[in-house]
């Protein structure tokens, strides 16, 4: 117990002593957090658009308006030809293009279909999704309610020609569907990226210590220096992962904090439950750490090793891109990474509430991860060069 | 098994990495409070020798007893009775003389009240007693190496290794670095140190010769330079090399 606190005080004042190193430590995860709070946001608000109104119309205006007063688009260009606005498209000056067509009033007005041409720029598929999807509703609603109109006008013609005299309650019948999103109720991407930046900046600076302090010691030399005292390779173990635990929990209470404070994302579930999750991930970073530390020899190979385990780690996380968007072979190869079941726990704990009750197969399954590569690396240490 | 009595007791040791033989068999026998020098060329498996010693490398082959243990075997017991500094410098840079030595008081398990003892007997012993808190990087080499001798012998261990321990260091350095050995000899601590250096060769008590793996001569330095009439260890080294060549090795 003496010779781990020996380590744990030795650990704690060379990575303490720099300054820059303690810059470092405390304010790239802030940073960092920043970025994907205001940054990283893949809501579309506000959508550029031209507008090519080659009918000149009450209805076409009518639609135009609906546009206009939409508050998912703003018209900045009114092109004359549909040419013109495929070069605006080109220029990038606009992310899409409305196009009511010669003859959009009359077809209304016989009760015809009458086509709305939307171009999207897709070049990002998701903003384009988003863009058609908004476009294509505020042309339904406008279809729905002129067809309404259309349906009213016709029932009362016909009433007045069959000369009932009775109460005229006659309504049209509509269904509309009422949609309710639970846990994300805004549907702000930021409170969907928020959690897993506290995940992100914990996995990669624990991984990356604990590798690089353990290397080190072998590049100056040191290792063999401990290697020939009675020190347990369990006891060097705890002693170069306590202190880097200990700055992950810290990171991870600064970054929960300020995505609290400055992003005002929702926290529903219990800090205890946070904590105790974060100490069962950081088993499996710490452990991975250790790991790399014990098959590379120079800090540069560490560091390598490292990014190559943690790039692939986030991909496949869901932190980003939906798990369920993957291919089937892809979402089976996420079961074995602990990073997913980390962003499974830290939305469940932020956005839905919900406990150990639910996420208790996410937290065992951290569990069986650290587990496991912490023996690893603790049978991988040993006191021998060779 | 009967402990041999002798610190160290070496019985054929080889060591092999892959097909190159580092180590080729050698045997000998060193006793308390001798210091017993490996005198070689880069190369000649001085360090490999030592590292087997400390439990660091495991034998090919053959077998050795350091305080009376199987260095294959029992490497912790022998981990409690050694002192090894290596040939490379291995204390903390960026940490202060007195926290280096606090640190590995603590981890070789040193008593608060012995290790604060040990301290200031390390401080004289390295002549940085007024330099205690000044960070290690920023000590001149000779300071650091005898500040490294300091912190191998904080848990007074009865034998101490020490691998190339003045490579790099100046002649008066390198000089007062040998009194410091002599002191310890002289508290009846067992030395055994690898050099290539021919006239420190000349402070030990013992020396042996070491070339391409093997001892090619073992002896007092003096008896070794008489029994050939030669001068100095480097002719005895240059005439045991001729005479290993021309045996057709």
């Amino acid at each position: 117990m003496r010779r781990v606190r020996e380590i744990l005080r030795k650990e704690i004042r060379q990575t303490l002593r720099e300054p820059r190193m303690r810059v470092l430590l405390f304010l790239p995860p802030v940073v960092q957090l920043i970025i994907f709070g205001y940054a990283v946001n893949l809501d579309v608000e506000l959508s550029r658009i031209a507008w090519v109104d080659q009918d000149r119309t009450p209805a076409s205006r009518e639609l135009r308006a609906a546009f206009a007063g939409s508050p998912s688009f703003a018209i900045v260009a009114e092109p004359g030809s549909p040419d013109e606005a495929g070069r605006l498209l080109d220029a990038g000056d606009v992310l899409g293009v409305i196009a009511v067509l010669p003859g959009f009033h009359r077809r209304i007005e016989r009760g015809e279909t009458a086509p709305v041409q939307i171009l999207v720029d897709g070049t990002n598929s998701n903003t384009a999704a988003v863009v058609a999807a908004y476009a294509a509703q505020v042309v339904a609603r406008y279809g729905a309610d002129r067809l309404g109109e259309r349906q009213r006008a016709l029932l009362l013609e016909v009433i007045a020609s069959t000369g009932i005299d009775g109460p005229r309650y006659l309504a049209v019948p509509a269904l509309e569907a009422a949609p309710r999103v639970w846990f994300n109720e805004d549907l702000r991407s930021r409170n969907y990226f928020v959690p897993g930046v506290v995940v992100n900046i914990v996995a990669l600076v624990t991984l990356l210590l604990t590798a690089l302090a353990v290397v080190r010691e072998k590049e100056i030399g040191t290792i063999e220096q401990l290697m020939v005292t009675p020190l347990r390779p369990i006891e060097l173990m705890l002693g170069k992962t306590l202190p880097f635990a200990a700055v992950g929990l810290v990171q991870m209470t600064l970054v929960t904090l300020a995505a609290l404070i400055i992003f005002r994302v929702p926290f529903r579930g219990s800090p205890l439950v946070l904590l105790l999750s974060a100490v069962l991930f950081l088993m499996t970073t710490l452990g991975a750490g250790l790991l790399i530390s014990t098959v590379s020899e120079t800090q540069q190979q560490a560091a390598m090793a490292s990014f190559f385990f943690f790039a692939p780690a986030m991909m496949l996380s869901g932190f980003a891109f939906p798990i369920r968007n993957m291919p089937v072979a892809v979402q089976y190869l996420t079961l074995l990474n602990p990073v997913r079941y980390a962003m499974e726990i830290v939305r469940g704990l932020f956005l839905k509430g919900v406990g150990v009750e639910t996420l208790w197969r996410e937290m065992l399954s951290l569990f069986l991860f650290g587990s496991a590569v912490l023996g690893l690396s603790a049978l991988r240490f040993h006191k021998r060069l060779d | 098994m009967s402990r041999p009595p002798a610190a160290v007791v070496v019985d054929k040791l080889v060591k092999r990495f892959g097909d190159f033989v580092a180590v080729g068999g050698i045997s000998c026998t060193v006793e308390r409070g001798e210091i017993f020098g490996f005198l070689g060329p880069n190369g000649a498996g001085k360090s490999t020798t030592i590292r087997m010693l400390c439990g660091l490398l495991r034998p090919s082959a053959g077998a050795a007893w350091v305080a009376g243990f199987d260095v294959a075997g029992e490497p912790e017991q022998v981990r409690r009775h050694i002192g090894y500094m290596s040939q490379r410098f291995s204390l903390y840079d960026d940490l202060t003389v007195e926290e280096n030595i606090d640190f590995f008081g603590g981890i070789y398990g040193v008593e608060a009240e012995r290790l604060r003892r040990r301290k200031e007997y390390v401080l004289a012993l390295a002549d940085l007693g007024a330099r205690r808190g000044t960070l290690t990087r920023l000590l001149p080499g000779g300071f650091k190496q005898r500040l490294a001798l300091g912190c191998a012998v904080l848990h007074e261990p009865p034998i101490l290794f020490l691998d190339e321990p003045t490579s790099g260091v100046d002649p008066i350095a390198r000089r007062a670095f040998w009194d410091l050995i002599y002191e310890l000899a002289a508290g009846g601590q067992t030395v055994l140190v690898t050099t290539h250096y021919m006239q420190e060769a000349e402070y030990c008590h013992r020396v042996a010769l070491m070339y391409q793996g093997r001892f090619i001569a073992l002896g007092p330095p003096a008896e070794l330079e008489r029994e050939r009439g030669l001068d100095t260890l480097e002719e005895v080294f240059v005439t045991a090399i001729e005479a290993e060549e021309a045996a057709g090795r």
